[in-house]
């Protein structure tokens, strides 16, 4: 047993820790909320120089051939920075469910863009309020009709995998007269939502069926090493506030109502890493292990989180209701990476059905 | 990363597996069957004697003190195999084998090694630990137990005090003891760690009546105790750095997993809700299941990075704490959870229920698990110190001679 990244991952995970630190600095996601921008363009384009988006596509369609895990400690660092990037729609989802699912030609006609930046994908699942992967959009005769609701990175992007009826997907073009793209009021300031509405719109089938399951365990493996980056940059936010805000005559962090809220984040990081590992390991060598270790690492992922979001704010007290301070970037980020890919309550119910003999006896 | 055996790991596992086939089966303990804890402990001891003679006894034990000298990771696989096994293990064994033997192999003197660690190693000695005091748990520098030297020139000393929460003082045949030999110096400085035989005259050990219904606990008073100061561990007041290595030891073998979750699927989903459907049809319960059995993975994968890093020869620190603090939270919880899935039956079980007996009893241990081998509260404080380097605790007591302390 070695239960640790390679020294090789490690060092991925310091060179995209290194760029984002460059490149995408909290001022910097000042900006790009206050000039209501889609995205952090130059942030896409330095990643796909450094080889990250990418890094998981296969060599053969222009990618490096890596592994879950070598993606997972890019998705801890964008977490950590919050960056103002489209990796899980258009990689994490969007790439790999063309990986998936997709025909040779719509591997080789879309995957080197997808690997090179030159074209961002998304993936539209859900259909507005109700069961988070909806499937009322229909596909016939290469016309997709129905709606998508809301859809991350939708305005961006230069093609959309469609979660369509029968649990197939359709692969789209989205500049097409046929489809409106309706930006949405979204939580998340960083993260641009849409509606997507088809009317005849051309799209094409794509041949592997039975692949959602397997693209969204993957992806919640990927969630949840995100989580616990933006959870770990919370904690030492956190952390350092508190060493140096002085409060009657001592350093905040030396009260142990303070100390003890953050080891209490502490402990829930590192379970969550750890299940984030076990996942990542399950995606690339034990597959038939990864339906309950994708559920375990997106349910740790998002407890973790959810702590450390908001008692990040609450340490800092006042200053951290404030836009000048950092607190908000996560604290909205937090509650969007909570509901996508489905929250708790439906990964809940993929852990039970993912036990031993649990299928005779699920709900 | 690779979460399956190496070909080293499964080699040594296999040799594990052949040799436990072989000799485990005669020592297993019959199930739901109590048995008078002298006999547990006799059976413990002859289950040391048998792992003695296999070479199995002190796996992580260097060899040429007579231990097997494998790594840690071989010591964790040693450990699932003989799990399977429903073997006299305890407290009565594994304070030697966790606690005594690293103490005296760190600070004993050569005469004091070769009295103690193969007789150890052997269960020919079981230890028990005479650490906490009635006013001394989580400070337990704090301690009162006092020796000073004999005044008839022997060198002797006389020790005169009260220890708790020594787990089978009563059947144990040495303890490992912290005492204070110089209340003139701040407190953590004037501890001084002996080994003590406990058939000394002047030892008295009563069982406790705990909140469990079991005693497996003690009171050691100890009056006029005469300790010959070959029994002496370390130097005069290097008392503290002892219990450090103890407690050290202490903290790396907590969170021995025992499940809990699945079982307790298996009953919710066997369980019926009187709507025609399970327990496990529930939403809340289902929730509270699937969040617990998240918690129980997360341990289990957090302690396998733990294992790498030590065969790495990194030192986890204060991340050992960390399972043992979620362990035993989530332990309560879902023992606690366990009950209330059962309902009433769940408090006043059918005779013969034995599982349900085995939850309450659970239930009931958990608040040990919470308080015993590192507080919450003091793992808490740990991991803010040291692992997120936040300040340490206001002390009041730091510099103050032991003496001109209050309480």
């Amino acid at each position: 047993m070695n239960f640790d990244l390679s020294d090789e991952q490690k060092m991925l995970g310091e060179q995209a820790r290194a760029l984002l630190s460059d490149l995408s600095s909290f001022d910097r996601l000042r900006s790009l909320i206050d000039s209501g921008a889609e995205w952090d363009e130059p942030l896409w384009r330095a990643l796909a120089d450094m080889g990250f988006l990418g890094a998981a596509i296969p060599e053969a369609h222009g990618g490096l051939g890596l592994g879950a895990l070598d993606l997972g400690v890019i998705m801890e660092a964008l977490g950590g920075a919050n960056a103002a990037v489209p990796f899980m729609s258009s990689i994490v989802l969007g790439a790999e469910a063309i990986r998936l699912a997709g025909s040779e030609a719509q591997k080789a006609a879309w995957l080197p863009k997808l690997a090179s930046g030159e074209a961002v994908a998304t993936f539209a699942y859900a259909e507005g309020p109700g069961p988070v992967f909806a499937s009322g959009a229909k596909l016939d005769g290469g016309k997709l009709n129905g709606a998508k609701s809301p859809v991350a990175d939708a305005g961006i992007a230069d093609i959309a995998v469609v979660l369509v009826s029968g649990g197939g997907f359709a692969l789209v073009e989205l500049d097409q007269p046929g489809i409106t793209r309706t930006k949405l009021d979204s939580f998340d300031q960083l993260r641009p939502h849409y509606r997507l509405d088809f009317a005849d719109a051309a799209a094409e089938s794509m041949p592997g069926a039975g692949k959602l399951d397997r693209l969204i365990d993957q992806a919640a493996v990927q969630a949840a090493f995100e989580a616990v980056g933006a959870a770990e940059a919370c904690l030492h936010m956190a952390r350092d506030y508190a060493m140096e805000r002085q409060i009657f005559g001592r350093p905040l962090a030396g009260y142990q109502a303070i100390k003890h809220k953050l080891a209490d984040v502490a402990v829930a990081t590192e379970l969550a890493r750890s299940n984030a590992y076990y996942g990542g390991w399950a995606a690339e060598s034990s597959p038939d292990d990864l339906p309950a270790a994708a559920a375990a690492a997106r349910l740790s992922g998002i407890k973790c989180l959810e702590m450390a979001a908001r008692e990040n704010l609450q340490v800092h007290g006042g200053i951290g209701y404030t836009f000048e301070a950092n607190c908000h970037f996560y604290y909205r980020r937090e509650r969007m990476l909570a509901v996508h890919l489905g929250g708790r309550g439906y990964w809940a119910d993929r852990l039970l059905n993912a036990q031993p003999g649990s299928q005779a006896k699920a709900a | 990363m690779d979460f399956n055996d190496s070909p080293e790991e499964a080699a040594f596992r296999a040799e594990a597996r052949a040799w436990l086939a072989a000799h485990a089966p005669a020592h297993e303990l019959p199930a739901g069957v109590a048995m008078p804890d002298t006999e547990e402990a006799d059976r413990g001891r002859a289950w040391m004697r048998e792992l003695y003679a296999g070479g199995w006894s002190g796996l992580t034990f260097p060899k040429a003190l007579g231990g097997r000298g494998a790594s840690g990771i071989e010591a964790v696989i040693f450990a699932e195999e003989e799990g399977k096994y429903r073997l006299p293990k305890g407290p009565f064994t594994s304070i030697g084998t966790g606690m005594a033997l690293p103490v005296i192999a760190k600070h004993g003197n050569d005469e004091q090694k070769a009295r103690f660690i193969e007789a150890t190693l052997k269960g020919d000695i079981t230890w028990c630990q005479l650490f906490s005091e009635p006013a001394a748990g989580s400070d337990l520098a704090g301690l009162r137990t006092k020796a000073v030297r004999a005044d008839d020139g022997s060198g002797d000393w006389i020790v005169n005090g009260q220890k708790v929460w020594s787990s089978w003082a009563h059947l144990t045949d040495w303890g490992i003891l912290v005492v204070r030999t110089d209340p003139t110096v701040p407190k953590h400085k004037g501890l001084t760690f002996f080994v003590v035989d406990m058939k000394t005259p002047g030892i008295e050990t009563r069982p406790i009546r705990q909140i469990s219904g079991a005693s497996e606990f003690n009171e050691t008073f100890l009056t006029d105790v005469r300790i010959p100061d070959a029994n002496r561990l370390g130097a005069e007041g290097e008392g503290w750095a002892c219990c450090m290595t103890v407690l050290m030891g202490e903290r790396l073998g907590s969170g021995a997993h025992r499940s809990g979750i699945e079982p307790l699927i298996d009953y919710a989903a066997a369980t019926p809700d009187g709507h025609g459907g399970t327990m496990l049809d529930d939403r809340s319960i289902r929730q509270q299941l699937a969040e617990a059995l998240a918690e129980e993975q997360g341990e289990r994968f957090f302690q396998a990075r733990l294992r790498t890093m030590v065969s790495k020869g990194e030192n986890p620190g204060a991340l050992a704490g960390m399972v043992k603090l979620a362990y035993a939270a989530r332990y309560q919880k879902t023992n606690g959870l366990a009950l209330e899935l059962r309902g009433l039956a769940g408090i006043a079980p059918e005779a013969g229920d034995t599982a349900t007996g085995d939850v309450q009893y659970d239930y009931i241990y958990s608040t040990v698990m919470r308080i015993a081998g590192g507080a919450d509260e003091v793992l808490l404080n740990q991991i803010a110190e040291r692992v997120l380097g936040m300040p340490g605790e206001v002390r009041m007591d730091k510099d103050v001679p032991f003496e001109k302390l209050k309480g």
